[in-house]
């Protein structure tokens, strides 16, 4: 079916975020209190960008559970969970400034859960050393983002007062997607794309672009993601001439549904276990004892009286191993299942009907209780739930200057939140992604409305302009090709089978090939149907996205020959602190990514110094713990 | 294991469009939304329908299934007789755009007119100090995900466009309702113009939104008839009747 050509709308905005989510919002949030006019791009409507999936919290060491918390303990924490990968700068701004984030979201009206004393109460979560994340029941993200939406209805309700139209300064564009980055000159420029309803196209023309598209977890087979998760940003990103630094680093969240089959990967919040979950196999066995590595052992508890009495006595007790940080505990569930201890539909179980009565895990874990009753018939304040790894969240991202949030090589390109990477290192901590996406949206917002201020037009010649239509147009003028659906569930197939939780490089030499191949067919993919909300049109979109992130993940991994963190080589199963002193950068040259090798910015002596050495002994070599830091 | 479901799904758009049956593939444990994309991948590649977390989280695939408005990744297949025949239609109160797609922008155009939250002037960041049993009044309507179920259900619009103009509808009832009972929102006379300016006085208490809700939000009980209950109070007060007068008194 051929279709229309519409006339081109057309629109000049100071900044453009791309997405809608917690990291976008507060970007926006951020650029228009510079005094900027801002455009938001969301896929979907807005207000349901896959934030409102977050359930635990958002970590910041406010010390309102324990007041021996601070930035330190939180910075220390977060490297220790990226086994030392993470870049320093990242996590230390991520640990001074959440706080200050998650206050500043009570001013604009969210109800976080309080303490006895009224302040907001703090709870357990996987690799923190003290009850941590701010939290509503187990709705947290959706909390973050309703609070942002309604932030920024209240910024266009001032804009209505003082220039007589809500959208004059501050607009949303929802159901649109972008298919391209512009530039001019080698400057950003402004960002194509089409409405999803009526498929017609659509030129922003702005001199800064912040990215915060989110995941990728949709090029997998069993992803917690929603459809939105199809790494646009990443491949964006690598189109416009960035870089993706770390694309080896996947998080399986050890607990999805794995029953039935169509909620399979769905996420059950980790605040099951911080609340007092555990984990058995099918023998009845608490298996988790056995998978504490030995950079942890002094920190769990290696026997279950131990481990029951954390829960009343944290200073005197350590903690229960259930509690490891995800890559931890996913391959250890990964690792039972496959010895055959696991479940008939390939799981273990999550238990915290034992623990807790009934009437506060469903006042607690409300969402979870309704989740499982709706969706498997199963009451979690009676049974045990069926649980197994799932694609979370990719720790590899955009390569940004810290401090603005700056894409690395691109001029007025900015990201943040999941689509920027470096602050998580090989491992992201439960609760750290609501405070990142907090503290980096708003510091994008500030970088680029720094660089607006210097660079303040931008224009799109019409040579660029038909390039990015003829792009779109391409695949209703195809004819004999494979439809898109097709091919993403192949690319699904290979993700899953080959670049999955554990690796090797045979299989990951096998995964290049097969995606490049599929890439191959993807680029003569037709569309049936017309323009106006066509999935199969969109998807056609989505999926070279999607293809551009597999081929970084699998060149980023069969490069980094060691296990660390979301990244698991059975081929080589150690840790090795030389490979800790290197990142790996990929770019796209036209044809195909690239992935070299850089070396990773070394601490500072301050942040050095925050260690014991013992510790740092088991992530690092001796040369570097001589040198003690940097300056 | 897979059996076969007769599905009957309304195709069009604004201008044109019908009901159309399919024969598809179900499996156990299937939510509606699985069949639906399961048509998607094998048969109608261009079938429009909205979806995100497929969790019950976002509120995006609001749809009718057999004339009842739910969300379909919360609607197992199950729930219904194996020769059942399950239609699937768009959401009657919003115009439909394509297929299962409906034009929601009413909700976002109602939300931007509902007066944001009001911090005290005085009050830092970090400071705010509330008790839990406080907040949970107005976290329960927090809880709502925007699925607009409760828009579309309720007859006060469901078949009269032409009240959507001075109606805002349940979902911004329990938005008023929640800053109206935040602890520390300072913005006063929030009842009042829920009634005067946002047609809180139309709802006739049928509590149809509350039925519809899919997080089980007591929208009548727990916000509409507080909120109604006080306007009345207000409205029919002596004593603020007396002193409105003297105010009227002391204008003219």
């Amino acid at each position: 079916m051929t279709t229309e050509k519409i006339a081109l709308e057309r629109h000049k905005y100071d900044v453009l975020v791309i997405g809608a989510g917690g990291a976008g919002l507060r970007a926006a949030v951020e650029a228009r209190e510079s005094g900027l006019r801002v455009a938001i791009i969301c896929k979907s409507l807005f207000g349901k960008a896959h934030t409102v999936m977050a359930e635990g919290g958002a970590a910041a060491s406010m010390g309102n559970a324990n007041s021996n918390d601070n930035w330190m303990v939180h910075f220390r924490d977060t490297m220790r969970g990226g086994k030392f990968l993470n870049h320093f700068r990242m996590a230390e701004l991520h640990a001074k400034e959440s706080p200050d984030r998650i206050w500043e979201l009570e001013m604009w009206g969210a109800l976080f859960d309080r303490t006895k004393e009224g302040k907001i109460s703090q709870r357990n979560f996987g690799g923190h050393e003290y009850p941590r994340l701010a939290h509503v029941g187990d709705r947290t993200g959706l909390e973050l983002i309703r609070t942002m939406q309604q932030k920024i209805v209240a910024l266009q309700q001032a804009d209505k007062r003082e220039h007589g139209d809500y959208e004059s300064h501050i607009k949303v564009f929802a159901e649109l997607t972008i298919t391209e980055i512009l530039k001019e000159n080698g400057n950003i420029a402004g960002a194509y794309g089409y409405w999803r309803e009526s498929g017609s196209e659509v030129l922003f023309e702005a001199p800064a672009v912040i990215i915060a598209t989110g995941g990728v977890g949709k090029t997998f087979k069993i992803t917690s993601n929603s459809w939105e998760g199809t790494g646009d940003g990443h491949a964006l990103a690598l189109k416009a001439g960035a870089n993706l630094v770390d694309m080896e680093f996947l998080q399986f969240h050890p607990t999805g549904m794995v029953w039935p089959p169509s909620v399979r990967g769905i996420l059950v919040t980790e605040s099951v276990r911080g609340e007092g979950g555990i984990l058995t196999n099918i023998n009845g066995e608490r298996f988790m004892f056995k998978y504490i590595p030995d950079v942890f052992k002094d920190k769990y508890a290696d026997n279950e009286a131990e481990a029951d009495r954390w829960y009343e006595d944290q200073d005197n007790n350590r903690r229960p191993p259930e509690l490891l940080p995800r890559d931890e505990v996913a391959r250890a569930i990964n690792t039972e299942v496959k010895a055959g201890r696991g479940t008939e539909h390939g799981g273990v179980f999550l238990d915290v009907s034992k623990r807790i009565s009934a009437e506060i895990i469903k006042k607690r874990l409300p969402s979870m209780w309704h989740q499982f009753y709706e969706l498997a018939g199963v009451d979690i304040t009676k049974e045990a739930m069926e649980v197994g790894p799932t694609c979370h969240y990719v720790m590899g991202g955009v390569e940004v200057e810290p401090d603005t949030a700056a894409a690395v090589g691109v001029p007025g390109l900015f990201a943040a939140g999941e689509v920027a990477g470096g602050m998580h290192g090989s491992n992201r901590l439960g609760g750290n992604s609501l405070s990142d996406l907090l503290v980096f949206g708003r510091r994008a917002g500030m970088g680029a409305a720094a660089y607006v201020k210097q660079n303040s037009s931008a224009s799109v010649s019409d040579a660029t302009v038909a390039a990015a239509a003829a792009r779109i147009e391409a695949p209703f003028a195809r004819t004999g090709g494979e439809n898109s659906y097709s091919l993403h569930a192949e690319l699904q197939e290979v993700t899953h089978n080959l670049v999955g939780i554990i690796r090797t490089g045979a299989e990951l030499k096998e995964a290049i090939e097969k995606i490049a191949e599929i890439r191959k067919r993807s680029a003569n993919v037709v569309v049936s149907g017309g323009r106006k909300f066509n999935p199969g049109f969109h998807l056609a979109f989505d999926l070279d996205n999607m293809l551009l992130v597999a081929e970084s993940t699998a060149k980023s991994a069969i490069a980094r020959e060691e296990s660390r963190g979301g990244h698991t080589r059975d081929d080589f199963p150690g840790m090795n602190s030389t490979w800790r002193q290197s990142n790996h950068i990929a770019s796209f040259d036209g044809n195909q990514v690239n992935v070299r090798k850089q070396s990773l910015p070394f601490m500072p002596k301050e942040l050095f110094d925050l260690f014991e050495v013992d510790e740092l002994k088991k992530y690092m070599t001796p040369e570097e713990i001589a040198k003690g830091g940097t300056n | 294991m897979a059996r076969k479901l007769n599905l009957r799904i309304w195709r069009g758009d604004a201008t044109d469009g019908g009901l159309k049956d399919v024969q598809v593939d179900v499996n156990e444990g299937e939510v509606v939304l699985d069949v639906i994309h399961r048509v998607q991948a094998t048969q109608m590649g261009d079938l429009a329908v909205r979806w995100n977390c497929k969790a019950g989280k976002c509120g995006s695939c609001s749809m009718e299934i057999n004339g009842k408005p739910r969300l379909a990744c919360m609607t197992q297949v199950a729930s219904f007789g194996e020769d059942e025949t399950i239609t699937v239609t768009p959401l009657r109160a919003f115009p439909v755009i394509k297929d299962l797609v409906t034009d929601v922008s009413f909700n976002y155009k109602k939300a931007m007119e509902i007066p944001a939250y009001e911090p005290p002037k005085e009050l830092q960041p970090g400071e705010a100090r509330m008790q839990q049993v406080d907040v949970e009044r107005s976290q329960e309507f927090r809880k709502c995900i925007e699925c607009f179920l409760c828009q579309n259900t309720c007859h006060v619009i469901r078949d009269h466009e032409e009240n959507k103009k001075s109606f805002a509808g349940p979902r911004f009832f329990i938005r008023i309702a929640e800053l109206d009972m935040h602890p520390l929102d300072m913005l006063k006379n929030r009842k009042r113009t829920a009634q005067e300016e946002h047609g809180l006085g139309m709802c006739n208490i049928t509590k149809c939104c509350t039925e519809v809700c899919p997080e089980h939000i007591k929208i009548t009980d727990n916000a509409i008839i507080p909120m109604k209950e006080r306007v009345v109070d207000i409205k029919y007060d002596p004593a603020r009747m007396f002193a409105g007068l003297l105010k009227r008194e002391k204008r003219n």
